[in-house]
């Protein structure tokens, strides 16, 4: 394997920044030396201005394989992943059949072998996604799984959730929740509020997500399991989570891009690309989260690329299949739209999301000798317009569309090896 | 104006202009030939995708009496099962060539989302809860008929409000051309959200009744039961229903107005449909003039005038 000198750059890890050059041979850091030093690489990877991080590490990755490959491939959605400067990301379960035993794991994982980026998978809570029978969680836990959720939708039944949380915990696994009580938010396409009414899209209450925090919190301290709140979109939600956090319980959350940038307003359009769930809130929730991010109640910022094919979004917009794509702009609207040092914004995309889903052997480590080479280079200054033809993804649905950000990853390094080289995938 | 799309966007003097175009109208429809060349080689285009019988007759009498060529485009629910895209189906009207697509769906915001893949004109027919633009502007016009403007006016629409199209076009059209509404309900039939509407709210029909000029009643769905939203169409009736005692505490000269289809003895009482004050089948009637004038409006400049 050829060496690798990142030149020039300023290196921020947990521990701080310095200004240094970085040497990675045989998939490890060789050598970290301050600027102007004579170190030698057989590529050199100029970072001048640039930023030199771990990579970054994306709690909620959905990659759409088995099932639904028109939408998304391991492979294309490695490849987004790596050129938004992430090592390793976490893919969903809810595909076709959905990860809810070992072979269908087994399938992920082994397709993530040969991905630009390091695919772990999380693992459906129940059978089927259907609410009703616990998933082999011992047998996925021993294929390194460490995270559950029947993302896409919430475990309804509060027994069972009981019961896979204390099955869980002897297993040292964490629950990961999307909080939605299915009831009160049945057919409800966007936030219920003024817009809603408005526009006469059938709405779901900020409630109908924050019942079950309320709920999921409970039954943390009832068992001592482990409890991730995925994606997380109201001011209560966020507030719950803190409170929960104060008092020691074991919980912790992520917030999206989407859910820190846009508003319901959005949905004014009309436009499908702006579904999602749970829904874009109001301008009070965005400054929540925005608020809990800089306070480090939110723990990470995790993606929820949710890639859709045209024919799925080009639909009735209570009718479109809810999501939107992630992996390529979430830097880029971290380091743009929230007020925060470079170092807080790596901090909930690349340590904090790593030391969470418990890769930081590998991921979100410092940048020093002998530690595994899987880094990021970021021009924060670059500024670029999204340009939905332009992504690796297979899909085209961002929301982002034709909007101009700050902040662009221009190498990504993963196990040793350069993949994306001065903004271009390297295969 | 190139589309139709709602009320919300109009000024008062785009629907005050579209008023007086329908009188026009309504005096072609009074010849024995009611029927101008205004529209020759159009072709005008109904995408229903939600049964409706009065409506889409309406706009086909209309477009018929401007001569345009019409063209039926039935979409079974099916279709859309099977895999095509409401942009592929709106593609492929378009590639047989219109000029204007009226279009009704059960989902809000389907006119605007075509607007994106079309040339031509698109007229909202109904779309979810959203709005029904031409029945606000029927109704508008029927109001004008009877009271001899709306301005000043003061009108109750009655019922169920949030999942009602008519309703939200015609709060935005009545209070545009300068009347107060007060929208009648209980609170599970208003929207989750009145915040920005430039209307007044009161739960009691009693009271409101003896202070308009205007009661306009909304239908009320059976389905509504199922989803607990009123104890029971019994209950609602008591409460909410134009009974002939509750008509006695209009003032003379109000009317009585319902979009259709009545649901007799639930929101109107089957004596109050047939009294004189009730003008449900002039609405009816103005619908087609109104909907000439808005196809006029839309497609007509182009053509010969």
């Amino acid at each position: 394997m050829k060496s690798v000198l990142i030149r020039g750059g300023r290196v921020v890890d947990a521990g701080g920044g310095r200004v240094a050059d970085v040497v990675v041979e045989d998939g490890r850091i060789a050598a970290v030396a301050a600027d102007g030093s004579d170190l030698a690489g057989d590529v050199v990877l100029d970072a001048g201005g640039c930023v030199v991080a771990p990579g970054l590490v994306d709690l909620h990755t959905h990659l759409r394989q088995p099932g639904r490959e028109e939408a998304e491939t391991v492979d294309t959605g490695g490849r987004a992943a790596a050129l938004g400067g992430f090592t390793c990301v976490l893919a969903m379960p809810n595909t076709d059949p959905p990860v809810d035993s070992a072979g269908v794991a087994r399938e992920v994982l082994e397709l993530g072998r040969d991905a630009c980026c390091d695919v772990r998978t999380a693992a459906a809570i129940t059978v089927g996604r259907q609410g009703a029978q616990l998933t082999p969680m011992a047998e996925l836990a021993a294929l390194g799984v460490r995270f559950f959720t029947d993302d896409g939708t919430g475990v309804q039944d509060g027994r069972l959730m009981r019961r896979a949380l204390e099955y869980g915990r002897g297993l040292g696994v964490t629950l990961a929740q999307h909080c939605e009580d299915d009831v009160l938010a049945a057919g409800g396409a966007m936030h219920e509020g003024a817009w809603s009414s408005r526009l006469g899209i059938p709405g779901q209450p900020a409630e109908a997500e924050e019942l079950m925090v309320m709920r999921d919190i409970a039954l943390a301290r009832l068992t001592g399991g482990r409890v991730h709140f995925q994606h997380l979109s109201t001011r209560r939600s966020v507030e719950l989570v803190a409170s929960a956090k104060a008092q020691g319980l074991p919980v912790t959350c992520e917030a999206t891009p989407h859910h820190f940038t846009l508003t319901d307003e959005r949905c004014s359009s009309y436009d499908p690309v702006f579904r999602v769930n749970p829904p874009l809130r109001t301008d009070d929730d965005v400054a929540a989260v925005r608020g809990a991010l800089a306070r480090g109640d939110i723990d990470c910022i995790a993606t929820d690329h949710a890639p859709h094919a045209p024919e799925a979004k080009e639909q009735p917009f209570d009718q479109a299949a809810p999501g939107m794509l992630g992996l390529e702009t979430a830097l880029a609207l971290a380091l743009t739209h929230l007020d925060l040092p470079i170092a807080d914004v790596l901090a909930l995309l690349s340590w904090r999301p790593a030391a969470l889903l418990g890769v930081g052997d590998r991921h979100g480590g410092p940048i020093e000798a002998g530690r595994p080479a899987n880094l990021c280079v970021v021009d924060p200054a670059a500024t670029w317009t999204v340009d939905p033809l332009a992504l690796a993804s297979r899909s085209r649905n961002t929301p982002y569309a034709g909007m101009t950000l700050t902040g662009r990853v221009r190498h990504t390094v993963l196990a040793g090896e350069p993949v994306v080289v001065d903004g271009e995938a390297q295969r | 104006m190139k589309h139709l799309l709602g009320i919300e966007g109009l000024e008062g003097d785009d629907i005050e202009h579209l008023l007086e175009l329908t009188d026009t109208f309504v005096e072609v429809s009074r010849r024995r030939m009611p029927k101008v060349p205004a529209l020759q080689g159009r072709t005008v285009t109904w995408l229903f995708y939600e049964d409706s019988t009065r409506t889409r007759l309406s706009f086909e009498q209309a477009a018929k009496r401007l001569s345009a060529d019409t063209l039926s485009f039935s979409v079974s629910a099916s279709s859309v099962n099977k895999g095509e895209s409401l942009r592929d189906t709106v593609e492929t009207i378009e590639a047989m060539g219109v000029d204007a697509i009226v279009v009704r769906h059960r989902s809000a915001g389907v006119p605007h989302q075509i607007t994106r893949w079309v040339s031509g004109s698109v007229i909202n027919a109904g779309d979810g809860w959203h709005e029904h633009p031409t029945q606000a502007l029927l109704d508008c016009y029927t109001i004008r008929e009877h009271l001899g403007g709306v301005d000043g006016l003061r009108i109750a629409v009655v019922g169920d409000v949030k999942h009602s199209r008519v309703a939200r076009s015609d709060a935005w059209a009545f209070t545009k051309l300068g009347a107060e509404v007060t929208l009648v309900a209980p609170p599970t039939l208003l929207p989750p959200s009145l915040d920005g509407w430039p209307v007044a709210v009161s739960d009691d029909l009693d009271a409101v009744l003896p202070e308009v000029d205007v009661v306009y009643l909304l239908r009320m769905q059976r389905e509504r039961m199922t989803e607990a939203l009123v104890p029971s169409l019994r209950e609602y009736t008591a409460r909410y229903g134009l009974t002939r005692s509750r008509v006695d505490l209009l003032g003379d000269k109000a009317i009585v107005m319902h979009p259709g289809p009545m649901n007799r003895g639930v929101e109107i009482a089957a004596d109050v449909a047939d009294l004189p004050r009730a003008v449900v089948t002039d609405q009816v009637r103005n619908g087609v003039a109104v909907r000439m004038a808005v196809l006029f409006e839309l497609l007509g400049s182009g053509g010969e005038r």
